[in-house]
């Protein structure tokens, strides 16, 4: 049993009531201002806005299948440094763990933050999401996306589907959410779910004067483990695959062989957490000489130089954190499938160290810690 | 294959091994001439990118080589050095690089037998796994 809220569906039309919700937290007061995936007039476009007039929130629409950027970086930079008043970030499960790792990481507080997050049922990679909303106005696209899904022709539509960083998600529900909103285990045209995961999610709720049961929680879970099955088998699917792709130094040579060093997936990365990329400073400014003196070495030096160097340097740096929202592969302008590598990397790396990115605030992430007596075998059993 | 002669890139702390390193020699231990020593003020300095660079370039192997575990003048830098060579270790044989051309040792500024010892042996592993090859390819 869970005390649940609910939010009552109107006319089918899941995303205005949810709209509603959200409106509430700004009349009640409860929050100065909300964080939210927003409509853009402009040609459907959909981005993060921080909102404080009521009236904008007609434009919110956190359901959409639009994942412009990960916006756990939006929200560092909200609070970086004390909030004098509350805010609500309302956010994709992803978001949140990338935010969880930031806030460990001294980038960013859950002080004063409320986190709203809907179960994610999955977002089109940026380029495809602008053609299948153009079907239709404003948030048509997004009801149809749901309809869609209900009504079991799945998410696949104008020849686009949602990215496979979301095919092989196994965290649709976000854990460390102060509310979730849940989708699954319930009929999302009639009613939304609204569950409080933590004190300060009980508390709004109660401020809010939303009615809650207890009710059990049966059809959600075995919704959400179906989906959850399905999502794992495919990432298994994904990382047998590219360990397979990239299994030799010349193999991964080949996998990369597109990237121009734009450093967009770095970029993009919300979990990449140097101010300053070393790869961007004057340590990567090689004096002309010295790319003669390469080029003479082997005989030749594929210009621009390091781009392997800077792809196992990144992984050095974010493995132990990526929460595999994707963006990378979303940012690369040369379809480079990087999501597919470092996520593939990342799961051996946590694993090594028994971590889940994002998984819990208390969680201390395993590059910021250590021990006298462990992984002695690294030392050849000598401790 | 066998009878290469491998180049060791060792990241020796300044405090403990790399002192180990000058008895060895001083003392004439018999010490294969494989190794490029690169000092450090402590194996807490060496970024998990010198190692990276080191293979990419084509050395053989890669030593990381500190002061044992209490020892450290900075209190826990081999800790951390341990911490990034377990992480290593774990990213890089993805991409085909054998476990076995990345070592970590705790060498005492005495125990110059000790690094003689790890020298001998590594070469000798690393003989028998034959050459990096990206010494002669183009790296992308
Ligand atoms: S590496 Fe890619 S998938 Fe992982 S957190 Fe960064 S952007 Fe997301
Ligand atoms: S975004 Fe693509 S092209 Fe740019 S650095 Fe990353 S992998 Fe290379
Ligand atoms: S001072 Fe020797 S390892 Fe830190």
């Amino acid at each position: 049993m869970s005390k649940i809220g609910k939010i009552t569906v109107k006319d089918r039309d899941t995303v205005s009531s949810l709209q509603d919700f959200l409106k509430l937290l700004l009349q009640k007061g409860a929050v100065e201002a909300v964080l939210v995936q927003q409509r853009l007039a402009i040609n459907n476009a959909v981005m993060p806005a921080l909102i404080t007039d009521i009236e904008n929130l007609g434009q919110a629409d956190p359901l959409a299948p639009a994942f412009a950027l990960n916006g756990a970086r939006m929200l560092s930079r909200l609070t970086r440094k004390p909030l004098d008043a509350p805010i609500a970030a309302v956010m994709r499960p992803c978001e949140i763990r990338a935010f969880v790792e930031l806030v460990k990481l001294k980038q960013g507080s859950v002080d004063n933050v409320i986190l709203i997050s809907a179960d994610c049922l999955g977002a089109y990679p940026n380029n495809d999401y602008a053609k299948v909303a153009g079907m239709g106005a404003g948030a048509e696209s997004t009801l149809s996306f749901y309809r869609n899904i209900i009504s079991g022709k799945g998410t696949a539509a104008q020849d686009a589907d949602i990215s496979p960083a979301c095919k092989s998600c196994e965290h649709p529900a976000a854990v460390n959410a102060d509310i979730t909103i849940g989708l699954l285990g319930t009929n999302m045209e009639e009613n939304l779910l609204l569950i409080a995961n933590t004190p300060k999610g009980e508390k709004l709720l109660a401020d809010l004067g939303v009615k809650v049961e207890d009710e059990p929680l049966d059809g959600r879970k075995s919704a959400l483990d179906a989906l959850v099955g399905e999502r794992i088998e495919y990432r298994d699917r994904m990382f047998a695959r590219t360990s397979e792709a990239v299994s030799s130094v010349e193999k991964l040579m080949g996998y990369l062989r597109a990237c121009v060093n734009c450093h967009n997936c770095r970029v993009a990365c919300p979990v990449c957490y140097c101010r300053e990329c070393v790869f961007t400073t004057d340590v990567f400014d090689h004096e002309p000489a010295q790319y003669l003196r390469w080029a003479k070495r082997r005989g030749a030096l594929k210009m621009p130089t390091d781009t392997v160097f800077f792809h196992l340097t990144r992984l050095a740096h974010m493995s132990a954190a990526c929460i595999g929202c994707g963006q990378c592969s979303n940012a690369c302008p040369n379809d480079v499938p990087v999501m597919e590598l470092f996520r593939t990397v990342a799961h051996g790396v946590q694993g090594a160290f028994g971590y889940g990115a994002g998984a819990s605030l208390e969680d201390e992430p395993p590059l910021s810690v250590f021990h006298e007596k462990e992984f002695c075998e690294v030392t050849g059993g000598h401790d | 294959m066998g009878d290469y002669e491998p180049t060791i890139i060792a990241f020796v702390c300044n405090w403990c091994t790399y002192t180990a390193a000058d008895l060895a020699g001083t003392s004439r231990l018999v010490q294969p001439a494989n190794v490029r020593m690169v000092r450090m003020m402590c194996t807490g300095m060496v970024d998990p990118k010198y190692i990276i660079k080191a293979l990419l370039e084509g050395a053989d192997a890669v030593l990381v080589s500190g002061c044992h575990p209490g020892d450290c003048h900075y209190i826990n830098g081999n800790l951390k050095a341990r911490r990034r060579m377990k992480l290593l270790k774990e990213i890089l044989p993805k991409f085909g690089f054998d476990e076995r051309r990345l070592k970590m040792t705790w060498i005492g500024a005495s125990e110059g037998i000790d690094f003689a010892e790890t020298v001998r042996q590594m070469t000798a592993e690393v003989k028998a796994l034959g050459p990096n090859d990206l010494r002669t390819r183009m790296v992308l």
